[in-house]
């Protein structure tokens, strides 16, 4: 008997079916948003009018398929560059964090842990006009003192990286630090004691231990940077990620069933993203 | 002697990204909105040290509603969040079967994956006149023409919640999966009902859950821009949407820079003062998992 559950039968009926309704209420709009993706329309709307991959494939106006898109392919490439890159750099910084964390002892070390996470609880509008308005004051005296006009540093690409990668460091520094937290040192000793060298030992020993867990940081980085609005949307330059350019579609032209083409498409990509990292990390050898 | 020498500068190497990404990309950069924000322009390139962006924020009804209204609709948000969530977390962590828990578990992380402007836009195809649910209502016979659910509070807040209510879950569903069922049949031993082993012991073992659900949940909805704009239109007054009218549209960055640290003042007053009252503390909070 589990005595957490309600006892009487009819209240357990309630509680199931209010569970039920809650996942329905989670499925309704991916599922709105999914469908219409394959309705032969040009308004993602009621009645259907048949099964097409017309959203997916067509390149006949009216009906021009999201990967006959060109700006909204251009939207995806910029996204996939910009949130490979930012992963890469957050992953690198993050495991650096959960050693310096982890292992080491410094003075203040509280205080700095709690500005670790402090980004985290920043919100996201705030990071991006913050960041914009600090490189632009850099810019602007680098001008000024050197009559150098540093392009780099008004809104674009580099940009959008830096903010992403500002709040995306914490989220992979405490996944890999998790991660570190739960490794045997003697493990470390052993390899020593054995006439490994300190590199050695990083090499072979702690850095296969943490390397699911630097996996799934990157995944979880990746996903995150490539679903980012708000601190993209103040850093974002000609060069849009894209969820920006659908924003900006939606906005212009209104909904169109290639929103929805790209809606599914991000659904499942994301999906079998997750998917992947959740196996990943489940393959653990020790735990 | 030269342990110490290379235990030092490793030391250095390891702060030296930890200490840049802090300083150059959070500290400097707050600094940096509050210095404009105390800006204010006179003439053309010419600026003058003052509270005018502030006094102009109190002197200015429209941008202060604004702020009340953004935060007290994030906090009902949260509080929703918090009474929707807590039942589904209960469920997971503690009714649902050791099999099917994992699936369960999965299956609430699948909408996190999706960007938020994918679920904005899947309640828009829903919602709006030619929607499916007007339209599902129609069918029935339980209304005659087509209904607008779009642009009220009612259809923002619900958006808002769907939105935010996994980042309570998870958080929930980590602190009550360590909790021991004997602890329930010791309350429940002793004489207490549901409700008191509820409030007396359920309640105080998930508060660093429930406090860090409700910070992220809190931070997420004020700063949020996207549900409120689309499934609100343009009379959805929400904070972010003045930001960036300031900052992009107008492109007064000086007001901009004063409605940023204020909106970043405020959730840090709301976020502190709920750490304060529970005793928990950001590491044993967001940092749990």
């Amino acid at each position: 008997m589990n005595v957490a559950a309600p006892q009487s039968a009819f209240l357990r009926t309630v509680y199931v079916l209010y569970v039920v309704c809650f996942f329905a209420y989670l499925a309704a709009p991916l599922f709105a948003a999914g469908m219409f993706a394959f309705n032969d329309s040009t308004i993602p709307s009621l009645p259907w009018r048949g099964f097409t991959l017309g959203w997916f494939f067509g390149d006949t106006d009216p009906v021009i398929g999201m990967f006959h898109d060109r700006r909204l392919m251009r939207g995806l490439t910029n996204s996939l560059y910009i949130g490979v890159i930012v992963s890469l750099l957050s992953v690198a910084t993050g495991t650096c964090n959960a050693f310096l964390f982890e292992r080491r002892q410094f003075p203040f070390k509280n205080a700095l842990y709690i500005m670790m996470i402090i980004p985290l609880v920043i919100p996201g509008v705030i990071l991006g006009i913050s960041i914009l308005v600090f490189a632009s004051m850099v810019a602007n005296s680098a001008d000024r003192a050197f009559g150098q006009n540093l392009s780099a540093l008004r809104p674009g690409t580099l940009l959008v990286v830096v903010g992403q990668f500002s709040f995306l460091t914490t989220i992979t520094s405490l996944v890999i630090q998790a991660r570190l937290k739960k490794f045997d040192i003697s493990l470390e000793e052993a390899a020593l004691n054995l006439g490994a060298s300190r590199l050695k030992v990083l090499a072979t020993v702690t850095m296969p231990y943490l390397s699911p867990a630097m996996f799934s940081a990157f995944v979880v980085a990746f996903l995150v940077s490539f679903e980012n609005f708000n601190t993209t949307l103040m850093l974002v330059g000609s060069d849009a990620p894209l969820t920006i350019t659908m924003y900006d579609r939606m906005v212009k032209v209104g909904s169109t069933p290639v929103l929805n083409a790209v809606s599914f498409f991000l659904m499942v990509g994301s999906g079998l993203l997750a998917l992947l990292s959740v196996v990943v990390q489940r393959d653990r050898p020790s735990d | 002697m030269l342990r110490s020498d290379t235990g030092k500068l490793s030391l250095i190497l390891l702060m030296t990204p930890f200490l840049l990404w802090i300083v150059l990309l959070i500290l400097l950069p707050q600094l940096g909105i509050t210095f404009v924000s105390l800006r204010e322009k006179i003439g053309p390139r010419q600026y003058e040290f003052g509270f005018g962006n502030y006094i102009a924020f109190i002197q200015e009804p429209i941008y202060w509603n604004t702020l009340l209204r953004t935060a007290w609709m994030s906090i009902l948000v949260t509080v929703m969040s918090l009474f929707v969530g807590f039942p589904i977390a209960f469920y997971i962590a503690k009714i649902a079967k050791r099999r099917s828990r994992v699936g369960l578990f999965l299956l609430c992380l699948i909408p996190l994956w999706v960007s938020d402007l994918v679920r904005a836009f899947g309640w828009i195809v829903l919602l709006r006149e030619t929607g499916l649910i007007s339209g599902a209502l129609q069918y029935v016979g339980l209304i005659n023409g087509p209904v607008e659910m779009l642009y009220n509070d009612v259809t923002v807040v619900i958006g808002l919640v769907y939105t935010v209510v996994l980042f309570m879950i998870v958080p929930l569903v980590s602190t009550l999966d360590g909790m021991d069922n004997a602890m329930l049949e010791a309350g429940y031993n002793l004489g207490g009902n549901r409700l008191t082993v509820f409030r007396r012991i359920i309640v105080p073992y998930a508060m660093p859950g429930i406090v860090s659900g409700c910070i992220i949940v809190f931070m997420l909805t004020a700063g949020s821009y996207l549900t409120p704009i689309l499934l609100g239109g343009k009379n959805s007054m929400w904070f972010t949407e003045m930001i960036y009218d300031q900052f992009i549209t107008r492109y007064n960055w000086e007001a901009g820079a004063a409605f940023g640290v204020l909106l970043l003042g405020f959730t840090s007053l709301v976020i502190w003062l709920g750490l304060k009252l529970t005793g928990q503390n950001l590491a044993s909070t967001v940092a749990r998992d």
